[in-house]
């Protein structure tokens, strides 16, 4: 069997007495969408946040590639390749998108002006930044150096997700990517997230839209009452069945699929 | 998607104030030009004397000390932050110049950096109460701004330092270059430099990116991996001593170093950064737009006092200006796209 790529086991974290995560487990294989679902407060958040390192597990161990990891800032996860979109998009609106994609990771001009005068290397970030929004098929931008709070809630996403796809070197996080975006904006993004994956990248999905989920998730983990109730695929279940096991009201299948 | 792309076709059909709000949304700067054009124009109308090179020198010298206070003040402005202590960091700062360089018999060389080391560090103290506690930047700078005066008082026992009284390095920012009738002090000359520093900074290097996308949104930035904390620090301790710098000039505009000036100092450059364009809800505005706020508020203070309006009126058009530049502010803000 592979290894995982982004492996969790029996994570857990308290907030006093309000159990965020109980003993969760979590397994992302390489070049597969796993899209992560469960009811409000079943602990999605706090399980992609431990992943993504905004939040430090009181118990249980990450592992990515194989290895042991502990991330205490999100930078950390990010300098091991883990890149998040949040459902907030951690964009500056009024920054352009070039600014937006390197944004924390700007790059400088070479020799005296960049060491000196720190002067950044803005013809070079531009043309990156329009070599992998079109790489992900978002060529429809026309200008590069447009506000980003002159775009459409859809290209706001693309910018992240091009963001996260260009840095991101192990796994790409999506928090709740198409919940504030129309029916042909969500089917857009979909695309795109299905590009980071042909691209080699494996995704994390979080989302409530179960017609979504079932569209691009090649598995689907269950999270309920903090812990992981099953992994399914859409093959394997129906909407209704994966909503009853997300619920409570059916048994979820003993054993986790594997892909 | 097709529709918003299509972003310049849709403008054609606005009526003309919503592309005149488009148009100030893209181009900041644009709105306070014009006002400082118009009323340069007037008061030239109004009074001949005006637009003379001897008036035009005078108001650069009142602009000068205001506009690198400001120049600090917009710093912490664009972190969407508000620093009420400025005045009184650069008051101080002049003081301790002055004293430094007097009473403890410091080479004014020495005094003079002592002196930018502490406004530095008066701001560091003002974003470690920020940054570390956590607390409410009016509400630090409120209290740093009574500590400041406080000090400043025990410090010169309320006395005024005569400027022949310091080594000339102190006062050496009052000196001028003529040029033909117009006469260029040395501190106008800083005070630009340090504009253009900040231009550059601002724009062309990552901590100035930094600053404006924590003052856009800081949880977004602190996401996306900038360390918020160090770049607010670092604003409130680089306005510190940009502040510092302003108490230097300040010594050579008035030829002395005098506790008991400034007070109007605090407001005067919030008042010439909220003119000049940027937004108080941080993240937006230009370092240029503070200049041009700065000369707008020296322009209508000197004009008005030619065309005879008494000095109690003259702060009531300030007042009536600003509180216009917020709401156009506002009605910026709301652009729709």
């Amino acid at each position: 069997m592979t290894t995982p790529v982004l492996e969790a086991r029996g994570l857990t974290k308290r907030y006093g007495r309000v159990v965020a995560i109980d003993g969760s487990d979590l397994s992302l294989y390489p070049g597969e969408i796993l899209a992560v679902i469960g009811d409000n407060g079943a602990g999605k958040s706090s399980l992609i946040k431990a992943l993504s390192g905004a939040l430090i597990p009181d118990s249980g161990s990450i592992f990515l590639d194989g290895n042991q990891v502990h991330f205490r800032t999100p930078m950390d996860a990010r300098t091991a390749g883990i890149e998040t979109v949040y459902q907030t998009l951690a964009l500056a609106p009024g920054l352009d998108i070039a600014d937006n994609l390197f944004l924390g990771r700007e790059e400088r001009r070479s020799g005296t002006l960049g060491s000196m005068f720190r002067m950044l290397d803005r013809r070079h970030m531009r043309d990156e930044a329009k070599r992998h929004m079109s790489d992900l098929g978002v060529a429809t931008l026309q200008n590069i150096g447009q506000a980003v709070e002159s775009l459409s809630g859809g290209q706001r996403q693309a910018v992240a997700v091009a963001r996260s796809a260009a840095f991101g070197s192990k796994v790409v996080i999506l928090d709740e990517p198409t919940a504030a975006l129309g029916v042909k904006e969500g089917n857009r993004v979909l695309q795109l997230i299905r590009d980071v994956r042909d691209r080699g990248l494996p995704v994390i999905l979080i989302s409530h839209n179960m017609p979504h989920v079932f569209e691009v998730a090649d598995r689907i983990h269950i999270q309920r009452l903090g812990k992981r109730a099953t992994v399914i695929t859409p093959a394997s279940h129906s909407m209704s069945e994966a909503v009853a096991i997300m619920t409570g009201a059916a048994q979820p299948p003993p054993q986790p699929v594997a892909p | 998607m097709a529709t918003a792309t299509a972003d310049f076709d849709v403008r054609r059909n606005d009526s003309l104030g919503l592309r005149i709000q488009h148009v100030l949304h893209a181009n900041p700067v644009l709105g306070p030009l014009a006002v400082l054009i118009v009323a340069i124009i007037a008061f030239s109308i109004i009074n001949g004397r005006f637009l003379t090179a001897t008036n035009l020198s005078l108001v650069l010298q009142q602009v000068t000390v205001i506009a690198t206070l400001a120049l600090g003040q917009t710093l912490i402005i664009l972190t969407a932050g508000i620093d009420l202590s400025a005045g009184a960091i650069a008051v101080f700062s002049s003081i301790l110049m002055a004293n430094f360089a007097t009473k403890a018999g410091m080479p004014g060389f020495i005094a003079l950096v002592l002196s930018l080391a502490c406004g530095t560090a008066m701001g560091a103290i003002n974003g470690f109460l920020v940054t570390r506690i956590k607390l409410p930047p009016f509400i630090v700078t409120l209290g740093t701004l009574t500590i400041f005066f406080s000090l400043n008082s025990v410090v010169s026992n309320s006395e005024t330092v005569r400027g022949s009284d310091m080594p000339s390095l102190m006062t050496w920012t009052g000196n001028s270059i003529p040029l033909g009738g117009f006469r260029l002090t040395y501190g106008s000359i800083i005070m630009l430099l340090l504009f253009g520093l900040f231009f550059y900074s601002l724009g062309r290097t990552a901590w100035g990116k930094h600053v404006y996308a924590t003052g856009d949104d800081v949880e977004a930035a602190r996401l996306a991996g900038i360390r918020t904390g160090r770049v607010l620090f670092s604003v409130y301790a680089v306005a510190g001593l940009l502040y510092a710098i302003a108490g230097w000039i300040l010594i050579g505009r008035l030829a002395s170093a005098s506790p008991n000036v400034g007070v109007e100092y605090n407001l005067d450059s919030i008042t010439a950064v909220v003119l000049g364009g940027t937004s108080l809800f941080g993240g937006r505005g230009m370092v240029l737009g503070t200049l041009i706020g700065a000369l707008i508020v020296g322009v209508f203070r000197n004009g008005l006092q030619l065309a005879g309006v008494e000095v109690v009126w003259q702060g009531f058009a300030i007042g009536l200006l600003v509180l216009v530049a917020v709401s156009l502010d506002q009605w910026i803000r709301k652009v729709k796209t």
